[in-house]
C-alpha cells in the first residue's frame, strides 16, 4: 500500500482542496472526511467555505481550516499554493477543481470572455500544479490530482473554447506525470462525462450519461488509492470517447454534438 | 437560475406516480439563495419538495414553484455530548446515518431517533409530514425529536423557532405540509443506542386477533410492525407475520450504502404489480418463514427498517399509470379492530390486492403538530395499482370506513381523499390555518380545501 493511502486509512491524510466548493470537490471531500481526514479548503467567497468547513467536521474530517484566494489571480498562485502546503505541514493530496463551464456562442463572439475562460479553465490549474509540483516532489509521496474533462480529448464545435482549455490540461499533465513520476508523486488527470452539479444546473440533466457527484467522487477516491493516471468517470465515458476520438474526420463532421 | 422556458416543462412526479404536474423548479444551493426564494414576491406559489417520497400530492405544486431543497445538505453542527445535531433542510437521513450515526467500538452509538420506512427522505420532508417509525409506542413521531427549526416566511422573516420561542408556529410547522414557510435547517435531538445492530423476530400468525395479541405482547420490543396477507378471505383473513426488534447491546452494524446497489432503471411499459405477480408475491411472503412459526436473527437494521430502500426506484414497477397508497389510522378498542378487519374485508373482495400491506399500533405519546398524523391507535397501510375507476371506488370505500370509525388519513400517502373526511379527521384545521404563510400552496392543500382554490391568483 502507498503511503497517500495508508494515511487515509489512519485518518492522518492532509487534503488542499482548490475550488472547494465545486460539486465535484464537495463530494470527494466528504468521503475523504469520513476517514478523519484533515483539509484546507481553497475558494473564492468565505461564506461557502465555511460552511463546507462545518459540514466537513460533522463528517468525521478532524480540522477543516478556511483559505479565500482567486484562482483568477494567476499571479498570486504560487503563494495560494505554498499557503495551502504550509496550513497542514504538507500534503498527501491537491484536488484542484475550479474552473468555468462558458457558453460557447458567447465565446466566439467576445474576445475577452474567451481568453477568461481560458485562463480558468487551463492556465490558472495548470500553474497552480506546477507551483504544488517542487513542494510534492521534496517529499517524494502524494497525489496532484486535476479536474479535466472528456471534452478535452477532442475538439467539437459545440465547446470547443472550453475542450481547447481541457485538452491543453490534459497534455500539461501529462508532462508532468512524466516529470514527477521519478520521484513517486502521482499526478491523477480526471476526466468527468456529464455531472450534475451547480456549474451545469442550466442544462438539461438526467438520463443514463448524467452521474451524481458522489458516484464520481468514489470514483476518484478509488483512483487516488490505485495509484491511476487517468480516470474517466464514470468508466463508460472511457468506451465512449475511445470511439468518439476514433471516429473519421468525414463521419465526425456530420455529427453536430 | 433555470430558464423559465425550459422549467415549465419540468414534469414532477409525485412518489406514487399518479400525478406528474409541470412546474418552475428552483434549486437554491444555499441558505441565502432559498431565502432569496421566499423573500421574492412572484405571484406564483411557492412550495418546497424534498426528496419527493411522499406518495401522493403534498409534496406537488401545479403551475406554481416548487423548491428542490436536496441541494441543502450540508451539517452545520453536531454535539457529541448531547446528541444534538443541526443541519440543513435537504440533509437526508440516510446521510445522517451514514455519517453521524457510525458504530463506535463498543458497538453502540448515535441513532436516528425516529425513522420511516425509507431513509430516502430529508430532514425537513420528516418534519412536514411529522413521520413515524416501527417505535412509535416508545418514541412518538419525528417531530418529537425536533429542537429547533429555522424557518423562511415570504414577509421576508428568518427565525429559529423552538416549542418554547414560538410555541403556536412550532406547532403549525410540526406536521404542517409544507404550508408554514420554508425550512432552511433545523436541530435535531439523535438518541444514543447501546447496539446500532438489531435483534430482529419475525413470528407467523393466523388471524387479526393474533395480530392483537402479539401487539400487545410486544412491549419490550422497541420497534414493531407486521405484513398482511390482504388476498386472504375467510378465516385467514389478516394472517400476516409480526416483526419485531430491539437494538443489540454492544453489537455494531455499519450503515448501509448510500446507493442502492440494484434499481429499476426505467418505467416499463405496463406495470409489472399486477394480479398474478401480486398473488405470487403474497404466496411467497406468507411462506418466507418455511415451515418455522418463528425465525430470530441478530444483524444489520437495513432489512429491518428499509427493505425497499435496496432497489432504487422501485415505485417504476408500477408502471406508466403509477400506484396509490392509502394509509389510515383508527383509534384503539372494539371499533377500531373492527373497522381495519372490515377495510381487509373489502380489499379481498375487491380482488386489487396490496404488494405490501402493514399493520401497527401507534402508542399514545401525543404529537407535536396540529396536523400530525399518528394518534393512539392501530394504522393500516397499503398500496394499490391504479387500474382507474375500480381502484379509485375501492379508495373511497377504504375513506368512508376510516371516517366513520373516527379515524383519519395520512397526507403523506394520500391521493384522494375528500375535504370533508379532510376536515373530520384533523379537528386542528382551522387553528392551523392561521398559521398558513399566503405565498405557500400545495396541490393537496388546495384539494382537501385548506387553501381557498384562487385565494390567490
Ligand atoms: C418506501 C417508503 C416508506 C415510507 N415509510 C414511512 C413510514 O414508515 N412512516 C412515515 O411517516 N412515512 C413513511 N413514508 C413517507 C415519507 O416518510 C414521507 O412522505 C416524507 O415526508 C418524505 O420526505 P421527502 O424528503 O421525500 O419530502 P417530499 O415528499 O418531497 O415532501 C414532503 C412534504 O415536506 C415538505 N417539505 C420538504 N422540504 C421542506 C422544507 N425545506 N421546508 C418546508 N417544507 C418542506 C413538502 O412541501 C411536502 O409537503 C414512506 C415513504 C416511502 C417511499
Amino acid at each position: 500500500m502507498t503511503k497517500g493511502y495508508g494515511d487515509m486509512r489512519n485518518g492522518t491524510m492532509r487534503i488542499a482542496l482548490f475550488g472547494a466548493n465545486s460539486g465535484i470537490a464537495v463530494a470527494t471531500a466528504r468521503a475523504f472526511a469520513k476517514t478523519g481526514a484533515r483539509f484546507v479548503l481553497v475558494g473564492r467567497r468565505a461564506e461557502p467555505l465555511e460552511a463546507l468547513a462545518a459540514d466537513l467536521v460533522v463528517r468525521g474530517a478532524k480540522e477543516a481550516a478556511v483559505h479565500v484566494a482567486d484562482l483568477a489571480d494567476l499571479d498570486a498562485l504560487p503563494t495560494v499554493a505554498a499557503g495551502a502546503w504550509e496550513r497542514l505541514g504538507g500534503l498527501d493530496l491537491a484536488l484542484i477543481a475550479h474552473g468555468t463551464l462558458p457558453d460557447q456562442t458567447l465565446l466566439e463572439r467576445d474576445a475577452v470572455a474567451a481568453r477568461q475562460a481560458i485562463e480558468i479553465n487551463f492556465i490558472s490549474p495548470a500553474l497552480l500544479a506546477n507551483a504544488l509540483a517542487p513542494l510534492f516532489e521534496g517529499g517524494r509521496s502524494g497525489t496532484i490530482a486535476v479536474v479535466s474533462s472528456v471534452a478535452g480529448e477532442r475538439g467539437r464545435r459545440s465547446n470547443y473554447v472550453y475542450g481547447a482549455a481541457k485538452g491543453g490540461l490534459i497534455r500539461f499533465l501529462e508532462g508532468l506525470r512524466h516529470r514527477l513520476a521519478a520521484s513517486g508523486v502521482q499526478v491523477l488527470d480526471i476526466r468527468p462525462g456529464f455531472v450534475s452539479t451547480a456549474m451545469t444546473a442550466h442544462l438539461k440533466q438526467g438520463g443514463p450519461l448524467w452521474a451524481t457527484p458522489d458516484r464520481v467522487a468514489d470514483d476518484i477516491v478509488r483512483a487516488v488509492e490505485k495509484r491511476r493516471a487517468v480516470l474517466h468517470t464514470p468508466w463508460f465515458w472511457a468506451i465512449i470517447m475511445a470511439i468518439v476520438t476514433a471516429l473519421p474526420r468525414p463521419i465526425f463532421h456530420r455529427t453536430k454534438f | 437560475m433555470t430558464d423559465i422556458r425550459d422549467a415549465w416543462t419540468t414534469e414532477v412526479a409525485s412518489w406514487g406516480g399518479v400525478a406528474r404536474p409541470r412546474h418552475l423548479v428552483l434549486r437554491p444551493g444555499t441558505r441565502a439563495e432559498a431565502r432569496a426564494i421566499v423573500a421574492d414576491d412572484s405571484r406564483l406559489p411557492l412550495l418546497a419538495h424534498g426528496c419527493g417520497r411522499s406518495y401522493g400530492d403534498v409534496a406537488l405544486n401545479p403551475e406554481g414553484r416548487l423548491v428542490q431543497m436536496t441541494g441543502l445538505d450540508r451539517f452545520i453542527a453536531f454535539d457529541r455530548d448531547t446528541g444534538l445535531l443541526t443541519c440543513e433542510a435537504g440533509v437526508r437521513l440516510a446521510d445522517i446515518l451514514d455519517a453521524v450515526c457510525r458504530p463506535e467500538p463498543d458497538g453502540g452509538g448515535w441513532f436516528l431517533p425516529v425513522s420511516p420506512g425509507t431513509r430516502f427522505v430529508t430532514v425537513a420532508g420528516a418534519i412536514a409530514n411529522d413521520v413515524h417509525g416501527k417505535n412509535h409506542h416508545g418514541f412518538g413521531t419525528f417531530g418529537r425529536h425536533v429542537a429547533a427549526i429555522e424557518l423562511a416566511r415570504s414577509d421576508g422573516s428568518v427565525e429559529t423557532i423552538t416549542p418554547e420561542s414560538h410555541p403556536d408556529l412550532f406547532a403549525a410547522t410540526i406536521g404542517g405540509l409544507g404550508l408554514t414557510g420554508l425550512i432552511l435547517s433545523a436541530t435535531i435531538r439523535l438518541r444514543r443506542v447501546a447496539g446500532t445492530a438489531l435483534e430482529a423476530e419475525d413470528i407467523r400468525f393466523d388471524d387479526l386477533d393474533a395480530f392483537f395479541a402479539l401487539a400487545d405482547g410486544s412491549e419490550a420490543w422497541e420497534y414493531t410492525a407486521a405484513w398482511i396477507d390482504c388476498l386472504a378471505t375467510g378465516t385467514a383473513t389478516g394472517r400476516g407475520i409480526f416483526s419485531r426488534a430491539r437494538h443489540a447491546p454492544g453489537r455494531a452494524a455499519v450503515p448501509p450504502a448510500l446507493r442502492p446497489r440494484k434499481a429499476v432503471p426505467l418505467t416499463p411499459p405496463v406495470s409489472l404489480v399486477g394480479g398474478l405477480s401480486l398473488k405470487a408475491f403474497n404466496a411467497l411472503y406468507w411462506r418466507k418463514l418455511g415451515l418455522r412459526e418463528r425465525v430470530l436473527k441478530t444483524g444489520s437494521y437495513e432489512p429491518v427498517f428499509y427493505p425497499l430502500d435496496a432497489i432504487g426506484s422501485w415505485n417504476r414497477l408500477y408502471g406508466p399509470k403509477g400506484f396509490y397508497q392509502f394509509q389510515c389510522v383508527v383509534p384503539p378498542g372494539a371499533d377500531g379492530r373492527a373497522a381495519i378487519a372490515e377495510m381487509l374485508r373489502v380489499i379481498a373482495q375487491s380482488g386489487q390486492g396490496s404488494m405490501l400491506a402493514v399493520l401497527k399500533t401507534f402508542g399514545d405519546l401525543p404529537s407535536p403538530g396540529l396536523l400530525s398524523f399518528p394518534k393512539p391507535g392501530i394504522t393500516l397501510a397499503l398500496d394499490f395499482p391504479n387500474r382507474g375507476p375500480e381502484t379509485l371506488a375501492l379508495l373511497a370505500r377504504l375513506e368512508a370506513v376510516t371516517i366513520e370509525a373516527e379515524g383519519r388519513i395520512y397526507p403523506a400517502k394520500d391521493s384522494c381523499m375528500s375535504a370533508a373526511s379532510f376536515t373530520r379527521g384533523y379537528p386542528a384545521k382551522a387553528d392551523f390555518q392561521r398559521w398558513i404563510d399566503p405565498a405557500f400552496s400545495s396541490a393537496f392543500a388546495r384539494r382537501v380545501g385548506l387553501i381557498g382554490e384562487g385565494s390567490r391568483a
